[in-house]
């Protein structure tokens, strides 16, 4: 078994004193940021990213493993025991979650997502450390045409899985493309959309955008709205499971990984859908065999199965970006970005010419999501008085950080404006409905796609078949065919149907 | 986000038209007439088949083509939804105000961060935010953003990567 030789090979470098703190650093700041309301992982990432600044790549990358990871635990314990979810994917968690928290279970809500992410993470890091290495040695073999379609269907299938509204995916992907040209075009070195202005010469980086869009957009879009009355927060002592629970628990948290992993590995809008079909899974299970609360009324299953799903889609997120350089979330997105800007070429070689740095990096994970519930199932009190912190304080922090964040990295005011311009585009996109992630993506992948757009044209001389010389590209263009037209054409003959349905599931 | 699981609107309300959507139309036709207007500009080398031009073109025509869509979607009572979360009461209009007086602060701070320095407009930024938020303890705000900036100043310091010191420069 190759793979766990390199595993062990990437424990042995991980097990170091300096590497396992800043792990544990990262688990802690990864949770205490996620679980403040309002903060989600990808924000937690791009938050913390200048405090690597003084890191090397191994020790940030096995911080940002700690980070993420806690970052996707604090979000549970928030919308367990706070009702609203700060993230689409725990939209599910908090539906039996937060009833449990109400009859006195809060304790075990917040176990069985602890031990449920715990396992779905363990065996989703695992799956990452098998898949990888085989995707990426096909991989390397990929030419740029087949390359630049695997990126349209994955900017397609985001855009059109997530939210009812095809027009406001579309709408944010190409906001995200629009801010992915500006800067020097990469082979004529002439400036696009600078309007003369230096300092956009470079580009606007990904971390700016996000941090813009998510915290700063989030903390304007809060000032705009804010709820004036105390948050109800559930108090809660330290999670732990009865036997009865456990019994309970385990079928989902496996169910859930089995979902939650395939659907994180391929760009379908990171754990959104594998946490709906989680939750209606074990729902429809849970109706079979009575005992216990049912669903609707505070059902560990509901927690259980989301919980797994959502963390086991979160590793799965690694599998596209360590073997093609692709990555399918907000948070892939800001980790491609500083491994970037490490000098670090992401995509299908990064397996030969890094293989520490990955299988640190992956043996990292799998130690971080350990000390996740080492350290916080007996730490879950405290995260939950931080759900207390008065809102004033907290978006003033946020913003604190954020510019902080912005500046350090050049020392320069323009920074600082560009973050204000960004925060004004996540106002916006708050305010209209704009789903993030395809603008994320778009400021990513478009450069991407048009590097490789443009390799697969000049061999064809410009010639548009050029696009098509490989048959992998074919098939692609297929798939987007089928993700564009299939709905559309399901939808006409199910239409009836299929309303009857969400509405049973809405009541339910 | 969450669009999926909600009920889908009563029928018998009347047509809503959001205004504020022709804007949004309106702003994203201007970018992409932009970006269409920037990209004429550049040159497509000798032997380069393809140029700089061709993507911005596609993306700026997609734009644009977004825009007008948009601008019927509207028209035919497409409202959109605000987000959801933790903190956010949508049952409330917008209090332009609050949001007003929070960007002045944050275009206050990018003004003087460099005169100054981020130690002192860090404790402003993070007071003024507080307090345009709400907070009622204006000087409780003041010591414990002077704490974080102080502290941030000399972690990033501490990295190797200082921020200017500016009014306190010798002092920190």
């Amino acid at each position: 078994m190759e793979t766990l030789d390199l595993l062990a090979g990437g424990f042995a470098e991980a097990f170091s004193p300096q590497l396992l703190l800043y792990a544990a650093i990262g688990v802690l700041l990864g949770t205490f940021v996620g679980v403040l309301p309002g903060i989600g992982p990808a924000m937690a990432v791009a938050l913390l990213l200048p405090i690597t600044y003084g890191l090397d790549v191994t020790e940030s990358m096995v911080m940002f493993a700690g980070i993420y990871y806690g970052g996707m635990y604090g979000g549970s314990t928030t919308s367990i025991l706070l009702n609203t979810p700060g993230e689409s994917a725990s939209v599910m968690t908090a539906i039996e979650g937060n009833k449990m928290a109400k009859r006195g279970r809060a304790a075990q809500a917040l176990a069985t997502a602890a031990i449920g992410s715990f396992i779905a993470g363990t065996i989703g890091t695992l799956l990452v450390a098998f898949f990888t290495p085989a995707l990426a040695t096909q991989a390397v073999k990929i030419g740029a045409p087949s390359f630049f379609a695997i990126m349209l269907l994955s900017l397609v299938l985001v855009t059109s899985v997530l939210g009812e509204s095809k027009i406001r995916g579309f709408i944010g992907l190409f906001m995200g493309l629009t801010i992915g040209l500006i800067g020097l075009d990469l082979s004529t070195a002439q400036a696009r959309l600078t309007f003369g202005l230096l300092e956009l010469a470079d580009g606007v980086s990904i971390v700016v955008v996000a941090v813009g869009v998510f915290a700063v957009g989030e903390a304007l879009w809060v000032a705009a709205h804010l709820r004036r009355k105390p948050v109800d927060v559930i108090p809660v002592g330290r999670p732990f499971l009865g036997r009865d629970d456990w019994r309970r628990s385990w079928g989902p948290w496996l169910r859930g990984t089995g979902l939650g992993f395939p659907f994180g590995a391929v760009p379908a809008g990171g754990a959104e859908t594998p946490t709906f079909l989680s939750y209606i899974t074990e729902r429809k299970l849970a109706a079979r065999k009575p005992g216990g609360e049912p669903f609707g009324e505070g059902a560990i299953e509901g927690v259980a199965g989301p919980e797994a799903a959502n963390n086991a889609s979160a590793a799965g997120m690694f599998v596209p970006l360590l073997a093609l350089g692709l990555p399918v979330t907000a948070t892939a997105s800001i980790l491609l970005a500083a491994l970037q800007s490490y000098g670090i070429i992401v995509g299908p070689t990064l397996m030969d010419e890094q293989p520490d740095l990955v299988w640190t990096l992956l043996a990292s994970l799998l130690i971080g999501n350990t000390l996740l519930l080492v350290i916080n199932l007996p730490l879950a009190p405290v995260w939950a008085k931080l759900l207390r912190i008065p809102r004033p304080q907290l978006y003033a922090g946020i913003l604190f950080f954020a510019s902080l964040g912005a500046y350090s990295v050049n020392s320069d005011p323009f920074d600082l404006a560009l973050l204000l311009f960004f925060g004004g585009v996540g106002f916006a996109i708050r305010r209209f409905g704009i789903p993030v992630l395809p603008l994320i993506l778009g400021v990513i992948l478009g450069p991407l796609m048009e590097l490789k757009l443009r390799e697969a044209l000049d061999l064809s001389n410009g010639d548009i078949s050029g696009l098509f010389s490989e048959a992998l590209a074919i098939a692609v263009y297929v798939l987007i065919v089928l993700a564009l037209v299939g709905p559309v054409v399901l939808g006409r003959l199910r239409k009836p149907a299929d309303e009857q349905d969400a509405k049973e599931e809405v009541s339910a | 986000m969450n669009e999926r699981f909600e009920s889908s609107p009563p029928a018998a309300e009347p047509k809503r038209i959001d205004k504020a959507q022709y804007g949004l139309a309106l702003a994203l036709l201007v970018v992409g007439v932009l970006t269409i207007v920037d990209a004429r500009g550049l040159e497509v080398g000798f032997g380069d088949p393809i140029g700089p031009r061709l993507f911005p073109y596609v993306i700026g025509a997609g734009m644009i083509v977004l825009s007008v869509l948009l601008a019927f979607a509207t028209a035919r009572g497409d409202v959109a939804e605000g987000e959801a979360g933790e903190d956010v009461d949508l049952t409330s209009p917008a209090d332009w105000v609050t949001v007003g007086k929070l960007v002045g602060i944050l275009v206050l701070n990018l003004l003087l961060v460099n005169l100054v320095g981020w130690a002192i407009t860090g404790a402003l930024l993070f007071a003024g935010a507080a307090w345009t938020l709400g907070s009622k303890s204006f000087l409780g705000d003041l010591i414990v953003g002077a704490v974080l900036s102080v502290a941030s100043w000399y972690f990033f310091w501490f990295l190797g990567v200082p921020l200017p010191a500016g009014l306190l420069d010798g002092i920190l």
